[in-house]
């Protein structure tokens, strides 16, 4: 329980630290989101300064740095100056469907990648193995942004699949069982994307850190008794390999979600990266924060499932 | 055929060779661990294995433990073929021939407690119920010298000399009749050693056990073998009996590895006595 609450801790520290170093970032970057008002001839200068004023953009740094943090207490995370809304409800909905998106992922790509990391690892050196090795170096070559182009191109040239968004345009009067299955056929396509990814990077982790363990003298002594060969594979190789794959799972999670933003944007899923694209070109800076915000949210917190589940499946820890 | 009633194992033109890839032309060729090798192994006897590092002592033992299998040659264990059974075949002999290795830590599972590791080979056997099973750790436990408290502690909380009597009472579970001990004495220290040579001797008489031991540290084959076979170059050069090869070795080759043994007076002494 104490390595639990010491992790939380540290958790929200880091979280402080990061809102603090990407709002201070973003008051450096000059320029703010009404400069296109002010070229625009028709508007007087007094007129933007007014409005400034009013959203508060000309007071000192620490002061809207407080005021900021308040509105976070209270759920609002700040004001969109382009959607004229608290951030916060923005945010919730879009940070469902990421979360739906990059969720579905990793279960894919994990799912996929261990019978074949752990095939391959016990296959080393055969022509299976080879031939994975070279389909992962080759995946792992292929840039992500012509992965998702090419996904989009088959979707636009199949029609197979929808071509983007997450439901289908009056899916929203369908009955809950249809409309499930409308976003489960919208979501075929970024979440593989993001699988194969992924997957690469998983399978040659897996496959190594199996192979490192399968060399081990106890498990030689474990067939020294006969013991099956799938048997020695998955309940005695792979609780071992464990740790470092437990830990690479906090760590698919973070490259997900910057793999996501891509993926998002190329087949228009509605998450948090569309939205970040556009409040980034409009400087429409407390959605930035926010997004950015949350990011680190989901990456510290996969962090700290990946640390709790490293508790729970290895008994050393815990002895300590 | 009389030589065969009392070997528990003989040996005749065994051979074990690897394939290997070279770097870049990835062009095979083969890199021979040991051939051509002839052994006998008396019953309830000790056979130590000598040679220097890379002699192909290790080898011979894996193929001898059915952990590797060799490319050419036969094993005869009680009259029987080994080399040309199945892997189904293969499963209830698995539990005559044991294998002891050369880390004790690293042979053992980290974690599972030391109750699971001595019950885990009779779970792989499928024998007895769990209840049985665990009786028979804990029983094992106190054979060997441990106390059965700490059968609920794990491999990583053993000290080096108790992670060795884990890893030989493990091996003794399924009752086997052949025990190769690989190294298994030279990782830990002097006091540890004799401890455990004196439970290996005790188990011998008491469960009439064959061992094959190997070392390269001829001092302690000195104290702990009837026979020597002395490996060069994956060969076998000479076996005789311990005596024998102390005071009269025939071999060259033998003759420098007594040499550089710095107590070999003494031994010759003591041997003599």
């Amino acid at each position: 329980m104490r390595y639990i609450g010491r992790r939380l801790v540290h958790a929200m520290l880091l979280l402080v630290a990061i809102s603090f170093f990407s709002f201070a970032l973003l008051q450096i970057a000059p320029g703010d989101f009404f400069d296109a008002m002010r070229l625009n001839p028709q508007i007087s200068a007094q007129t933007v300064n007014g409005i400034r004023s009013q959203y508060g953009l000309d007071r000192p740094f620490p002061e809207r740095y407080a005021r900021w943090m308040r509105s976070l207490v209270a759920g609002q995370l700040g004001f969109s100056l382009a959607y004229n809304s608290p951030v916060g409800p923005l945010l919730r909905a879009r940070a469902r469907n990421t979360l739906l998106l990059t969720g579905t992922a990793t279960l894919l790509a994990w799912l996929l990648a261990l019978p074949i990391g752990i095939w391959t690892a016990a296959k080393k050196g055969k022509l299976g193995d080879r031939i994975a090795g070279l389909a992962t170096s080759t995946l792992l070559t292929i840039p992500d942004i012509l992965l998702f182009l090419a996904l989009l191109l088959l979707a636009v040239r199949t029609g197979w699949f929808p071509a983007g968004g997450m439901i289908s345009s009056g899916g929203e009067d369908l009955g809950a069982w249809s409309r499930i299955k409308d976003v489960a056929f919208h979501l075929v396509l970024p979440a593989l994307g993001l699988a194969v990814v992924m997957l690469p990077v998983l399978v040659r982790h897996i496959r190594s850190a199996m192979i490192d363990v399968l060399e081990a003298p106890f498990l030689r002594a474990a067939r020294g008794h006969g013991i099956p060969h799938q048997r020695l594979l998955w309940r005695y190789a792979l609780p071992v390999a464990a740790n470092p794959l437990i830990s690479l799972f906090g760590f698919s999670i973070a490259t997900l979600l910057s793999a996501s933003v891509l993926v998002e944007v190329i087949l228009s899923w509605p998450g948090l990266g569309p939205l970040l694209v556009e409040a980034i070109l409009a400087r429409d800076v407390y959605v930035v924060v926010g997004v950015v915000m949350l990011s680190s949210i989901f990456l510290v917190a996969g962090n700290l499932v990946a640390d709790m589940l490293l508790f729970a499946a290895d008994p050393r820890i815990r002895v300590e | 055929m009389t030589f065969i009633s009392n070997s528990l194992v003989v040996v005749r033109g065994l051979g074990k060779s690897y394939t290997r890839r070279r770097p870049i032309s990835r062009k095979k060729y083969l890199v021979r661990a040991f051939e051509a090798v002839d052994l006998k192994i008396r019953r309830c006897s000790t056979l130590a294995l000598v040679g220097e590092s890379g002699a192909g002592k290790s080898s011979l033992a894996r193929c001898l433990a059915l952990l590797d299998k060799p490319s050419q040659g036969e094993i005869w264990y009680e009259g029987r073929s080994l080399t040309t059974l199945t892997k189904k075949n293969l499963f209830p002999l698995r539990r005559e021939i044991q294998y002891i290795f050369q880390e004790p830590a690293e042979s053992l599972n980290s974690r599972f407690t030391a109750r699971e590791i001595i019950a885990e080979p009779l779970r792989i056997q499928r024998e007895g119920t769990p209840v049985e099973q665990n009786e028979r750790a804990l029983a094992l436990m106190e054979l060997v010298g441990l106390s059965p408290d700490g059968a609920d502690k794990r491999a990583s909380e053993f000290s080096g000399g108790q992670k060795q009597r884990l890893a030989i009472a493990r091996a003794l579970a399924l009752e086997p009749k052949l025990l190769i001990l690989d190294e298994s004495l030279s990782s830990l220290d002097p006091a540890n050693q004799d401890m455990i040579l004196a439970l290996l001797a005790e188990l011998q008489s008491s469960r009439s056990l064959t061992y094959v031991h190997i070392s390269h540290d001829l001092q302690l084959v000195s104290r702990f073998a009837d026979e020597v076979a002395v490996m060069h170059e994956g060969k076998i050069l000479e076996q005789q009996s311990a005596r024998a090869l102390f005071s009269c070795p025939v071999h060259e080759h033998t003759r420098e590895l007594l040499e550089a043994m710095p107590a070999l007076e003494a031994i010759l002494e003591e041997l003599s006595a």
